[in-house]
């Protein structure tokens, strides 16, 4: 496997729409030819060559190149746009649509992301190790088949929108998640190792959402029904088990309706509203303790 | 002896009234008095006789004072500031007539600019949800002559629509509905107990930004299924109460404003409050209509959509139209440094945007087409003011249920003065030349690939 090696040099002062740099863009390339591909900047063209120090080679086919985009790629849109194959590093925080649409290969986002990452992701593997933003592995603008399959792994939080009409493949969140979880959602696995806030599932049709943290608010059409063993990257936890959202269509299979699953941590069930007002409680109080009124104001 | 206009469109708001008689001088060219407007309609009209307005352009200078300028130098300036970005934003619209509107977009894309209108911070949520799940929706004629059950979510139409209670919704008597309000149910979701609460049959006073959990527990609530004893702060029984009452209506409308498109969640609010309408077709007949603001937001929506295929926040940089809320709307560009000019025209971001933004636009060049003056024109290195749309020049408007009517001319402007279509037309001619001096783009690669 050869590795090329693209180094921002320059800032660009509006956004640099890149979605040529991706192992499919590249692979078959020669350096000068890797230079001369265009990037975009507002409606004027630039060429990479322009903006990126590039090194190393390629190899025939995409499936056989490594790119690594060093530098700070906080201004980049569409890196590993599309791709189909190979590797990407990207080595510093991006810009947004990283990995959207992309359909095979490995992508590692070593720093943060900005919003639609993994839009309409069809396969591969997208690793973000810092923040993801909005739009987390969700459908495109006006499209209800969102995320198909592949697996995004985030280490960090995310933003709101995880898995908008999302319909498989796998998302794991190791930190927290903003509103707005699997909304829409009619297939695949959202898990989620920190804390959500609210709105998790809402208008689920399928698909399942596993919880390891607190949720501040529940949707109001989960039940309850029963304990289940489930099991998550290697390790088997007793959860309690949700389906939902019961003020949505629901297919039948077999003579039976199929629900959305939710999974929350086993403490919940008993006093799963005791314990939610607790939460919602500590949340108020908190929320009251940063607020410092304004001399002369009376709060309502 | 003054005369009588008859049937006079109101330019304010979306209700875009179309019954006002406004009293003109024998000359034509004073408004005297205005008719069968509401407070704030009336006050449009008798403000653009104010004795202070601006009639020619103005140039801030350096130390913040302004400089009359003529039509000619604002053209000028303005041709060369939108040929000049690299990604111009070209903000409004919604305060002007379909025909400028057209224009303007023309400019737009002859100069790779982004058209934005003010759905942006304000129903363009709702046009994301619309785009996702449809919508079933009526028109406010259909409201007065059938609607049995209204319901106002997250809107105050009793001060920001004043009419639109006694033209449409409430207190008409129409063909199916002979006894008026008598005959009409009124339920209002508000978390405030507003005015139009205040009239309400039932009056949901919900936690703040917990509307899409009461939408969803109404789902719950028609599917017959369980609910948790409260949802946003609202008693289980009451909301099986008010599905009740939503299931057994002849005919309903759910009308929604900024209180669920710009609070937590904003486009899953409508889209959910879609759903709901949606279920609610199984047992009777519903429909749900977005309260527009500008008088012709409804409109710029419908050209641009007829254009480029998307309602707001159009990217045409490319030379073809993209459009993703959150990375080509307004704020979004302006938040990110993502654009290198600001025109705007019809609207007063300067008043509505967050400060972080206003002071972006500050700093960038701009341009500034508003009859008033208004924040923004405070802050714009150039002040455009033109002829208004619906007193002065006629043109055609959209109603907020997407209802084309034409606005009608009742005076005339004072002398000299521009509307909005012919400087927007002699800006497309200039930036129209000056792209044909100097090709668009591809500059730079032809310089790298021949070094």
């Amino acid at each position: 496997m050869e590795t090329v090696t693209l180094t921002i040099k320059k800032t660009p002062t509006l956004m640099l729409e890149a979605e040529a740099i991706s192992p499919d863009g590249l692979a078959g390339k020669s350096l000068d030819q890797i230079k001369a591909l265009p990037v975009h900047m507002g409606r004027e063209q630039f060429t990479i060559g322009e903006y990126f120090d590039v090194t190393g080679a390629t190899s025939a086919t995409a499936g056989e190149t490594k790119v690594v985009v060093k530098g700070d790629l906080s201004r980049v849109k569409y890196l590993g746009t599309k791709m189909s194959a190979g590797e990407l590093v990207i080595e510093g925080n991006a810009d947004m649509y990283v990995g959207a649409w992309m359909s095979g290969g490995k992508l590692t986002a070593k720093g943060s992301v900005d919003g639609f990452a993994g839009t309409g992701m069809k396969g591969g593997e997208l690793l973000i190790e810092g923040n993801a933003g909005n739009y987390l592995g969700s459908a495109y603008r006006g499209d209800w088949r969102g995320m198909q399959a592949g697996l995004i792994r985030v280490k960090g939080n995310v933003g709101s929108d995880t898995g908008y009409f999302m319909n498989g493949g796998e998302i794991i969140i190791e930190g927290n998640a903003d509103v707005h979880v699997g909304t829409h959602a009619e297939g695949g696995k959202i898990v989620i190792k920190g804390n959500a806030k609210s709105r998790v599932g809402g208008q689920m049709v399928e698909g399942t959402i596993i919880l390891f943290g607190t949720v501040d608010v529940m949707m109001p059409g989960f039940k309850y029904i029963g304990d289940e063993e489930i099991e998550v990257d290697g390790q088997k936890t007793v959860m309690s088990a949700y389906i939902g959202d019961l003020g949505e269509r629901h297919r039948k299979r077999k003579g039976e309706s199929v629900y959305g699953k939710l999974y929350l941590a086993k403490a919940a069930p008993a006093d799963a509203g005791a314990s939610r007002d607790a939460r919602l409680a500590r949340a108020r109080e908190a929320k009251k303790a940063r607020f410092v009124p304004v001399e002369g104001t009376t709060s309502a | 002896m003054a005369k009588t206009v008859t049937d006079v469109i109101c330019p304010f708001c979306g209700t875009l009234c179309d019954d006002l008689e406004v009293q003109v001088s024998d000359d034509g060219t004073k408004i005297l008095e205005v008719y069968n407007a509401c407070a704030i309609g009336a006050e449009k009209f008798l403000h653009s006789q104010a004795k202070d307005r601006i009639t020619r352009p103005r140039m801030q200078q350096e130390d913040g004072s302004y400089k009359e300028v003529s039509y000619d130098e604002a053209v000028e300036y303005t041709a060369q500031m939108l040929a000049k970005a690299k990604k111009p934003l070209m903000y409004g619209w919604s305060s002007t007539s379909c025909e400028a509107q057209s224009v303007g977009h023309e400019i737009a894309e002859a100069v790779g600019g982004v058209v934005d209108n003010t759905a942006t911070v304000c129903h363009g949520s709702s046009l994301i949800a619309i785009q996702d799940v449809g919508i079933p929706s009526c028109t406010l004629g259909e409201v007065k002559n059938r609607a049995d059950l209204v319901v106002f979510w997250g809107c105050n139409p009793s001060h920001a629509h004043p009419r639109h209670l006694s033209r449409y919704s409430i207190f008409p008597r129409g063909f199916f509905t002979g006894k008026g309000h008598k005959g009409r149910k009124m339920i209002v979701v508000d978390p405030r107990n507003t005015d139009t609460m205040k009239m309400a049959d039932v009056g949901l006073q919900l936690e703040q930004g917990r509307d899409y959990e009461l939408l969803s527990a109404l789902r719950v609530a028609f599917r017959g299924e369980d609910l948790p004893d409260v949802v946003a702060g609202i008693p289980k029984e009451r909301i099986y109460e008010a599905a009740e009452m939503m299931k057994n209506a002849r005919f309903g409308v759910i009308f929604f404003g900024m209180g669920v498109t710009q609070s937590l969640g904003k486009n899953h609010n409508i889209d959910i409050a879609i759903m709901v309408t949606k279920d609610l077709n199984e047992f009777t007949k519903f429909s749900i209509i977005a309260m527009r603001g500008h008088y012709n937001v409804t409109g710029s929506g419908a050209v641009l959509g007829w254009q480029f295929g998307f309602p707001f926040a159009t990217d045409l940089s490319r030379g073809f139209a993209r459009y993703n809320p959150g990375e080509t709307t307004s704020n979004d560009l302006l938040r990110r440094d993502e654009c290198d000019a600001v025109f705007v025209l019809g609207s007063d971001p300067g008043a509505h945007f967050p400060i972080s933004s206003v002071r972006k636009i500050a700093h960038l060049p701009s341009v500034a087409v508003d009859p008033h003056i208004t924040p923004t024109t405070e802050i714009s290195k150039l002040h455009v003011p033109v002829a208004f749309v619906g007193i002065e020049v006629g043109g055609c408007c959209y109603r907020m249920d997407n209802v084309p009517i034409e606005s009608r001319k009742v005076v005339e402007p004072p002398e000299g003065m521009m509307t909005d279509t012919d400087f927007l037309a002699r800006v497309r001619d200039r930036v129209v030349e000056l792209k044909a001096q100097a090709p668009v783009g591809t500059q730079s690669t032809a310089e790298a690939q021949g070094a």
